[in-house]
């Protein structure tokens, strides 16, 4: 199970004087239940990359896998792949349409050719995976609020029951708590129902906190493709690409900076302090 | 000299259900005071929906109060003689840049406003020129925007406010769409309007740290200014910050999270370099 990306580059009005090249040379696999990050800035290549993984987007050469067979195959139907591959572009919550809510998520199970019992259990199940309150499912999407608005703009790809969502900056737009409450739900997602996750994101402290892996692209080209503590130990690479080290990691960094023996591994506010309590006890004994 | 007085301002609004009947009144701003002083920088904060974009809206009479009063550099807004000054006093800027540009060329773009107006246009072309080099985008005058990055976009939308020479510029979360670095660079240019210019800065933001940077900040809820203060008094209520669905800057909430373990640091610490500034010190 999976998708592998082998060797796809990707021109943009190939053959003109327009030609760009947006993905260079990028081999990677998405592998069952992984939790994803990918970052890079504007105008990078990544959402580029993502539209190829869903098939949205032709490679200009090199191969796409799902599960094993290329999905430029004659014999394979892209439409499998994009069910599959679930892409959740910014502001979602811009392309709903529908008069209801209930009826926004029906609409892609629906064009599935599924019968209208799947679907409406579909739709049912997807709403409450994204933790929308009943009495919603019947107002109209433009009542709700822009937290709620995206939610249901996800359970709609959700209920499409994909192999691999896509989130293309999902928090962009929402307040801290609003912020915080879509992660926690795509972090649960994966782990419920073993999803695998691919978040697109320039916020590095989301990424450092919820994904297991890190993919940092740059100028087309894959750069990193590691753990987020092996990712951000690489400071002053990343400062070159204009990219930053999540906040509590950077803190650590100029610590160090001043002579101060800080391990700079951690990521998350939570492990910068316990690495600063460690150096304070190093330095007082310990507090109870 | 206040540049804004807002007065007891309500602004409701009619919630309409499908056949277009009014089945409720919405209140998005309710019972708002406040005082905004020529060169500040003011930063508002709230969740989404809490009436702040509702609010700024009032300042440069896109919107009216439906009790109350708004007066702009001594214009009520209500005064119809005076919409385009009004206006003119007082720029808006959007969170998305793509909707903001008309021009093809971005010195063309910036000088779409003035040319509106009937500034001469010898006049116009030097607006253009130090409104750009303001921003730090004189040197990509002759490119499309369709070239540029976000936060360039964004910008170039401030020279075009700019370019009006408006007395306030009021930023509706400039930020949210761009990466770090033109974050940054917005913030920057923004920073340096205030600074240098001594331009009057609303900023709405859902970045905490963006709002460090404010002389005063104010926080809604429910159409309410529920908080105010300058950043340091504002981020010592974490509770209440969490309450509101908003946060503290992460150098303040290792800070607290130290000081609640028994490290002796001091209170007040809003930005990553005061934090290593105090830790420092101590370790």
């Amino acid at each position: 199970m999976g998708i592998i990306v082998n060797h796809v580059n990707y021109i943009y009005n190939e053959g003109t004087a327009l030609e760009s090249v947006a993905v260079r040379d990028v081999s990677f696999a998405v592998n069952e239940g992984e939790f994803i990050g990918v970052i890079g800035h504007t105008g990078c290549g990544k959402s580029t990359l993502m539209q190829l993984i869903n098939g949205i987007l032709k490679p200009s050469s090199g191969g796409i896998y799902y599960n094993g067979q290329d999905v430029y195959d004659d014999d394979f139907d892209l439409k499998t792949l994009r069910s599959k591959v679930g892409l959740v572009f910014q502001y979602p919550e811009h392309q709903l349409f529908e008069v209801d809510v209930f009826s926004d998520v029906c609409f892609g199970p629906n064009n599935l050719g599924l019968p209208k019992s799947e679907v409406q259990l579909r739709a049912y199940d997807a709403l409450k995976a994204v933790k929308l309150p009943e009495d919603c499912f019947y107002s109209s999407p433009f009542d709700l609020s822009g937290g709620e608005k995206r939610r249901v703009a996800i359970a709609g790809v959700l209920a499409m029951k994909p192999e691999i969502l896509i989130l293309d900056e999902p928090t962009a737009g929402l307040d801290p708590a609003g912020r915080l409450e879509i992660l926690e739900l795509i972090k649960e997602l994966q782990k419920k129902s073993g999803i695998s996750i691919i978040l697109v994101s320039h916020s590095m402290e989301d990424v450092a906190e919820y994904a297991d892996r890190i993919i940092v692209i740059d100028k087309g080209s894959i750069v990193f493709d590691d753990t987020p503590e092996n990712v951000f130990t690489k400071y002053d690479e990343l400062d070159a690409l204009g990219l930053s080290v999540p906040s509590p990691t950077r803190v650590l960094y100029k610590l160090r900076d001043k002579g101060i023996p800080a391990k700079v591994k951690a990521i998350t506010t939570d492990e910068a302090v316990e690495e600063i309590m460690r150096l304070y006890a190093d330095k007082y004994g310990r507090l109870n | 000299m206040n540049l804004i007085e807002a007065k007891n301002v309500v602004f409701e609004y009619f919630r309409r259900n499908k056949d277009g009947e009014v089945d409720g009144i919405n209140r998005a701003v309710d019972d708002v005071s406040l005082d905004i002083s020529q060169g500040d920088f003011i930063a508002i904060l709230g969740h989404n929906g809490s009436g702040k974009s509702t609010l700024a809206k009032h300042m440069n009479a896109i919107l009216y109060p439906s009790e109350g009063t708004v007066v702009v550099d001594g214009m009520d807004t209500t005064d119809e003689d005076k919409l385009w000054d009004i206006r003119q006093t007082t720029g808006m800027v959007f969170q998305n840049p793509d909707n903001q540009m008309i021009g093809t060329v971005v010195e063309e773009d910036v000088g779409f406003g003035p040319e509106n107006i009937g500034v001469p246009s010898k006049e116009i072309w030097e607006r253009v020129a130090e409104s750009l080099k303001c921003v730090g985008m004189y040197e990509f005058r002759k490119k499309s925007p369709s070239r540029l990055s976000g936060g360039q976009k964004q910008r170039v939308s401030i020279a075009g406010v700019l370019a009006m020479h408006p007395k306030c510029i009021i930023l509706d979360e400039p930020t949210a769409m761009l990466d770090p670095v033109g974050r940054k660079e917005v913030i920057r240019a923004i920073r340096a309007l205030n600074d240098v210019e001594k331009i009057t800065i609303i900023l709405i933001t859902h970045y905490m740290e963006e709002a460090v940077y404010a002389d005063k900040v104010f926080v809604m809820d429910k159409g309410k200014v529920v908080m105010q203060g300058n950043p340091r008094e504002i981020f010592s209520r974490s509770k209440e910050l969490q309450e509101l669905r908003l946060t503290v800057p992460n150098a303040t909430l290792i800070a607290d999270e130290l000081r609640s373990r028994g490290v002796n640091i001091p209170e007040g610490i809003i930005s990553e370099e005061e934090l290593v500034e105090a830790l420092s010190t101590i370790l």
